[in-house]
C-alpha cells in the first residue's frame, strides 16, 4: 500500500486575480463617488450615494479588467458582478422587511392583540389597550371558508386539465393562467356588484370569503396541475392495466402520489391570500367588534384593519396597525415553513395517521 | 374462412375498430364534475366581466368615449369622470416597476440557473418564493414608512440636476423642497417592483433552467466563457420566458392595489413627470373613492373596473401564450 | 435450466385437442386455435396516420409462454398493448383486427374494458410500484382498483398467494407496512408482478420485464414466470435471446422492414426458431447478425 495522499483538483470558483479586481474597482468606484457627491454635487441620502457607487463600480470593474484580462474575459468578469450583486440586492428588501415589520410591531403586542377587540380602545387610547381578536377571527374564517370553497374546485379543475384531458383542456388552461391575475380588487368589485348589490345580500364575512376565492381558486388549479403532471404516467398506466377505471385510477393513484405536493400547493395559496386586503375592503364591511358569524352582519379582517388603522393620525393607531401587520407576517411566515416542510416529503411517507389506519385493517 | 399472412397483403381496406368506452356510474359522475369544475374558471370570467359591465353600464352610458379621455372624477355629484389621468399613471407604475424589476429578475434567475452553487440552489429559489407570499400591504407599508423618505432624495437629486428631462421634471425653481417628491410614480413604481422581482424570477428561472445542456457544453468547449453561453445560448432560448415573465409581471403591476393606495395621493389631472408627488392607478382609485361613492360613483367605478380587469386578461393571455409555448409538456418517466 | 415444463404442455396439448378447433396460417405455419387463451387475428395499429404494425396473426396458447421478439422499434410493445387495450390510450392510435380472449372479442365483445385489463394483466419495463403505498397496498391495489370487495381473510390469503407466486414472500413477509419504494429493483418488479397476480388475471403480458435489472435480479424473474406459467398464460417481450430460449416454449419473430410497418415474420416453436428456422432474416436476427 503506498502511502500517498491523493489531492484532488478543486475548480475554483474565484480566481484571486479577479477578486483583487474586483475589490480594487470596488473602493475607487467608493472614492470617487464620495468625491463627487460631496465635493462637486452635493447630494444627502445614503441611497443615492450607493446607487451611483454601484454604477461608477461597473464602469470601473469594466475598465480595469479589460486593462489585465483583455475583452472577452473582462465582459465575463463584468456579467458575473452583476449578477452576483442582483441577486443579493434582491434579498436585501425581504430581510429588511420583515425586520422593519418586527421592529415598528413587537412593542405592543401583548397576549390581549389575540384576546380582545377594540370596543373599550378610543383613538386616543394606549396603542397596547385593546387587541385585534376580532380581525384574527374574522381572517380565520374568511379565509377558512374561501379555502373549502377554493380547494376541492380547484384541485377538481386541475384534475379536469390533467387527469380528464377533455376536449377543452386547452383553452380552460391558458383562461386558468389569465384569470389567476386578476387584479385583487377586481375581485371584491366582482362580489359587491353580484353578491351584495344584484342578490341583495349584505356585506359580511361569506362575501369576503367569496371575494377571496375568486383569487383563490385560479392559484390552486394553477399550482394544483403542475404537481399532477409531476405524477409518472407510468403509474397511470400500471392502474389502468390493472383494471382500474379513470376514477378509481385518479383517487387511489394519482391524487395520493401528488399529495405532498398538493398540500404544499393550498398551503402557499393560503399564505398568498391571507394577506389580501383589496378585495376585502369592498366586502366584508369591517368592525372594531368581535362577529364570530361570518354569514350575517359586517366581519373586519386583519389586513384591513392594518390598512384602516395606518390611515388615522393618531400615533397609537398607526401602531396597533403595525401590530396586525407583524401578526400577518408571522402567519404568513408560519404556513410558508409549513409548506416547505410537507413539501420536502417524498409520496412513500408514511404518516402516524396511516399507520394506524393500517394497523386497525392489519396490514402493518 | 381464415386469412393467412399472404392474403392479407392484398388491397383489402382494414377496418379499424371503432373504439367505444363503457364507463361505469362512478367514472361518469367523476368525469361530469370535474369537467364541471375546470368550466367554473371561464364561467367566472364571464360572469366578472357581465357584472361589471351591467353595473357599469349606466355610467358608460352618460361618459360615452370621453371615459377614456376626461381627466376627472366627480361622478357623484353627476359632473364628469373618467380614467384620462388614472390610466396612464397606471401604466407608469408599471413601466417605472418593469424598468427595475426585469433586468433584476433576469440577473436573479441567470445566477440561481447558472452561477449559484448548486447547494444553494434551493434554498435560494424558496427565498424567492417567500418575497412573493409577503403581503402587498406590507411591502406597502413597508415602502411608505420606510422606503419613501429614502426614495425621496434620489426623487429630490433628479429633480435638481436632470429636472429638463421631462420625465424627471420637477414644477418651482431649482432647489425644490423634499415633500415635493412623495407620493409620486416613481416611489409607487418601485415598491410595486419588488412585488413583480419574485413573479418574474419564477417565471425565467424556469425558462432558463431548461436551456439546452448539450448546446451550452458544446459552446463552453469551444472555449466560450460563461458569459458567451449565457449570451449566445441561454439567453436566446429563454427570450420566450424573458417577454412572457415580463408580461406576466405588467399584469401584476397593473392590478396592484394596496402599496399603490397606501403611498400615492390620488390626482386626477396628468403629469408626465414621475418624481412629482402626486400619482393614481385604477384600482387605488376603487380603493379609495369606495366607500364614499354613491349609486353613481360606484357604477362609474365599475366602469373603470372593467377597464383594468380587461386590461389584465389581455396582458396575461398573451403572456401565457408566449410562455405556454416554452412549457415543457414531457411527463415524468417510470 | 430445463427450457420446458413438460408436465403443464402435456396437459395443454389434451385439452387443446379436446375443444373446438379450428386453423389458423401465421406465416405459413399451422397453429391450433384454442378457445381458451388469447389470439391476434389480422392485427394492424396505427399512431395517427402512420402504420406501425400489418396484418399480425398470433396464438398464445393458454398455459404456455409465448416470447414477442424482434429488432428495436418493429412494434412489440405496440403489439403487447393492444392486447389488454393499452394501445388505444395514446393519443390519436388506432387498431384494426381481432383480439380474441377464450374466444370472446375483446374489442367488440361483451366485456367491459375494465373486465378486459383485469384479465388481460400487466407488467411493465421498468418496475412501478405506487409510490404512495406500502408493499400490502401495492399487492392489494388491483382488488381497489377493479372495485373487487373481499372480507379480510380472503384479503389476507390474496396477499400471501400473491406475493409467494411471485416469490417474494419470504422477503417481505416481515415489512409489509414498508413503502413500496423501500425495495430494491428486482424485488419491486416482483411486487409489480404480485400485484397483477392478486386480481388472478387470465393472461400476464410482460414489456422486457428485465431490462432494468440485473443479472441476477433477472434469474428470479426468469424462475418466477416458469412457475407461474403453471396457471396462468404468459406473453414476454425480451430483447435477451438467451431469456427467450430459458423461458418461452413459442415465440414469435417481428420485423419491420425500412418504412414499412412492422410484421410477424415467423412464429413457431421456440426450439425451432432458434435451431431451424424457416426464414432467412429469423436465422439472421436469432444467430445475432442484426438487430
Ligand atoms: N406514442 C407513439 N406515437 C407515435 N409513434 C409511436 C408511439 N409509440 C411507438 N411508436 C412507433 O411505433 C413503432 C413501434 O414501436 P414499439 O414501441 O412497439 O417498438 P418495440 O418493438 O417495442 O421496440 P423496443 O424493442 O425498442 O421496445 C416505432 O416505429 C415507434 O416509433
Ligand atoms: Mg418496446
Amino acid at each position: 500500500m503506498s502511502e500517498i495522499v491523493e489531492e484532488r483538483i478543486k475548480p475554483r470558483r474565484f480566481n484571486p486575480d479577479e477578486v483583487a479586481t474586483v475589490a480594487l474597482s470596488f473602493a475607487t468606484a467608493l472614492a470617487s463617488t464620495w468625491l463627487l457627491l460631496y465635493v462637486l454635487l452635493p447630494f444627502d441620502g445614503a441611497l443615492g450615494f450607493w446607487l451611483i457607487t454601484y454604477i461608477v463600480f461597473i464602469a470601473v470593474v469594466l475598465i480595469n479588467s479589460r486593462r489585465r484580462f483583455g475583452k472577452i474575459a473582462s465582459q465575463d468578469l463584468v456579467a458575473k458582478v452583476v449578477v452576483w450583486s442582483s441577486a443579493l440586492l434582491v434579498l436585501v428588501p425581504l430581510v429588511l422587511v420583515v425586520f422593519y415589520v418586527i421592529g415598528k410591531g413587537y412593542h405592543a403586542l401583548r397576549p390581549r392583540f389575540f384576546t380582545e377587540d377594540q370596543r373599550y380602545v378610543g383613538a386616543l387610547s394606549d396603542a397596547t389597550e385593546g387587541g385585534g381578536a376580532h380581525a384574527i377571527i374574522g381572517t380565520l374564517q374568511q379565509v377558512g371558508l374561501a379555502a373549502m370553497i377554493s380547494i376541492p374546485l380547484g384541485v377538481l379543475s386541475a384534475v379536469y386539465l390533467n387527469e380528464v384531458k377533455g376536449r377543452f383542456a386547452g383553452l380552460l388552461r391558458t383562461l386558468t393562467d389569465a384569470m389567476s391575475a386578476v387584479p385583487s380588487i377586481v375581485a371584491g368589485l366582482f362580489i359587491y356588484a353580484s353578491w351584495i348589490l344584484a342578490l341583495g345580500q349584505q356585506q359580511s364575512g361569506f362575501a369576503g370569503a367569496l371575494a377571496l376565492s375568486v383569487l383563490f381558486l385560479p392559484t390552486v388549479t394553477r399550482t394544483a396541475e403542475v404537481v399532477l403532471r409531476l405524477v409518472p404516467g407510468g403509474l397511470r398506466e400500471a392502474s389502468l392495466a390493472l383494471g382500474g377505471t379513470d376514477w378509481r385510477t385518479t383517487s387511489t393513484v394519482v391524487l395520493p402520489t401528488s399529495r405532498s405536493g398538493l398540500a404544499t400547493a393550498v398551503i402557499l395559496g393560503i399564505a398568498r391570500v391571507i394577506g389580501e386586503t383589496a378585495p376585502l375592503i369592498l366586502t366584508v364591511g369591517g368592525a372594531f367588534v368581535v362577529n364570530t358569524n361570518p354569514f350575517g352582519g359586517k366581519q373586519d379582517a386583519l389586513p384591513f384593519f392594518v390598512f384602516r388603522l395606518v390611515r388615522f393620525p393618531q400615533e397609537a393607531q398607526i401602531q396597533r396597525a403595525w401590530t396586525g401587520a407583524l401578526v400577518l407576517l408571522i402567519l404568513v411566515l408560519v404556513l410558508f415553513v409549513t409548506a416547505r416542510m410537507l413539501g420536502g416529503r417524498g409520496p412513500d411517507h408514511i404518516s402516524k395517521f396511516k399507520r394506524k389506519r393500517l394497523q386497525k385493517k392489519g396490514l402493518a | 374462412m381464415i386469412p393467412t399472412q399472404e392474403q392479407t397483403e392484398s388491397v383489402v381496406p382494414e377496418e379499424r375498430i371503432e373504439i367505444a368506452v363503457r364507463r361505469d356510474v362512478p367514472d361518469r359522475i367523476y368525469r361530469g364534475v370535474a369537467t364541471a369544475a375546470g368550466f367554473t374558471t371561464l364561467a367566472l370570467m364571464a360572469l366578472i366581466g357581465g357584472f361589471l359591465l351591467f353595473r357599469g353600464a349606466s355610467a358608460l352610458r352618460k361618459a360615452g368615449f370621453s371615459f377614456l379621455t376626461t381627466e376627472m372624477w366627480a361622478p357623484d355629484q353627476g359632473g364628469d369622470f373618467g380614467i384620462g389621468a388614472v390610466l396612464p399613471y397606471t401604466i407608469q407604475i408599471s413601466l417605472v416597476a418593469l424598468f427595475i424589476a426585469v433586468p433584476i429578475s433576469i440577473a436573479t434567475a441567470l445566477f440561481i440557473t447558472q452561477y449559484a452553487p448548486t447547494r444553494i440552489r434551493r434554498p435560494l429559489t424558496s427565498l424567492v418564493d417567500l418575497l412573493a407570499a409577503i403581503p402587498s400591504l406590507i411591502y406597502g407599508l413597508w415602502g411608505l414608512f420606510y422606503l419613501q423618505p429614502r426614495l425621496i432624495t434620489v426623487g429630490k437629486w433628479m429633480g435638481d440636476n436632470l429636472g429638463w428631462i421631462p420625465l424627471f421634471k420637477a414644477s418651482g425653481p431649482a432647489p425644490h423642497s423634499i415633500g415635493q417628491f412623495a407620493a409620486s410614480t416613481f416611489v409607487a413604481g418601485v415598491v410595486v417592483s419588488l412585488m413583480v422581482i419574485p413573479l418574474c424570477t419564477s417565471v425565467m428561472r424556469e425558462v432558463f433552467a431548461q436551456a439546452p445542456m448539450g448546446e451550452q457544453e458544446a459552446a463552453l468547449a469551444l472555449g466560450g466563457t460563461k458569459w458567451g453561453v449565457i449570451r449566445d445560448v441561454v439567453l436566446p432560448f429563454g427570450r420566450g420566458g424573458i417577454i412572457g415573465g415580463a408580461m406576466l409581471g405588467l399584469g401584476r403591476a397593473l392590478g396592484e392595489t394596496i402599496a399603490v393606495t397606501l403611498i400615492i395621493s390620488p390626482m386626477f389631472v396628468r403629469q408626465f413627470s414621475i418624481m412629482e408627488q402626486g400619482s393614481n392607478s385604477i384600482a387605488a382609485l376603487i380603493a379609495l373613492k369606495f366607500s364614499e361613492s354613491n349609486a353613481n360613483g360606484i357604477s362609474a367605478l365599475m366602469a373603470a373596473g372593467l377597464a383594468l380587469f380587461l386590461l389584465t386578461l389581455l396582458v396575461n393571455a398573451i403572456a401565457s401564450v408566449i410562455v405556454g409555448k416554452g412549457r415543457s409538456g414531457a411527463q415524468t418517466e417510470i | 435450466m430445463s427450457t420446458i415444463n413438460t408436465q403443464s404442455t402435456t396437459s395443454n396439448t389434451s385439452q387443446t385437442s379436446s375443444g373446438d378447433q379450428s386453423i389458423i396460417h401465421s406465416a405459413g405455419e399451422v397453429f391450433i386455435e384454442s378457445p381458451r387463451g388469447l389470439s391476434a387475428r389480422n392485427v394492424s395499429c396505427w399512431f395517427g396516420e402512420k402504420k406501425v404494425l400489418e396484418g399480425v396473426n398470433l396464438v398464445m396458447r393458454p398455459l404456455e409462454v409465448t416470447a414477442l421478439i424482434g429488432p428495436s422499434g418493429c412494434g412489440k410493445s405496440t403489439f403487447l398493448r393492444t392486447l389488454n387495450r393499452m394501445h388505444e390510450l395514446v393519443p390519436g392510435a388506432s387498431l384494426a383486427g381481432e383480439i380474441q380472449l377464450n374466444g370472446d372479442d375483446i374489442y367488440r365483445g361483451a366485456m367491459p374494458l375494465t373486465e378486459v385489463r383485469r384479465h388481460i394483466g400487466m407488467v411493465f419495463q421498468k418496475p412501478n410500484p405506487f409510490p404512495a403505498m406500502t408493499i400490502a397496498e401495492n399487492v392489494l391495489s388491483g382488488l381497489r382498483l377493479s372495485g373487487l370487495k373481499v372480507d379480510r381473510h380472503e384479503r389476507d390469503d390474496i396477499l400471501e398467494t400473491s406475493l409467494k407466486r411471485a416469490g417474494l414472500w419470504k422477503e417481505v413477509k416481515d415489512r409489509l407496512g414498508e413503502p413500496g419504494r423501500a425495495l430494491s429493483g428486482g424485488q419491486q418488479q416482483r411486487l409489480c408482478i404480485a400485484r397483477s397476480l392478486a386480481v388472478k388475471p387470465q393472461v400476464l403480458l410482460m414489456d422486457e420485464p428485465c431490462s432494468a435489472l440485473d443479472p441476477s435480479s433477472t434469474r428470479r424473474i426468469e424462475e418466477t414466470v416458469q412457475e407461474l406459467s403453471d396457471t396462468i398464460t404468459i406473453v414476454i417481450v425480451t430483447h435477451n435471446m438467451q431469456q427467450a430460449q430459458r423461458v418461452s416454449k413459442f415465440c414469435a419473430f417481428f420485423l419491420a422492414e425500412e418504412n414499412q410497418p412492422g410484421r410477424i415474420v415467423e412464429a413457431d416453436l421456440t426450439a425451432k426458431i432458434f435451431t431451424t428456422p424457416r426464414d432467412e432474416r429469423t436465422n439472421a436476427y436469432v444467430s445475432g447478425h442484426f438487430g
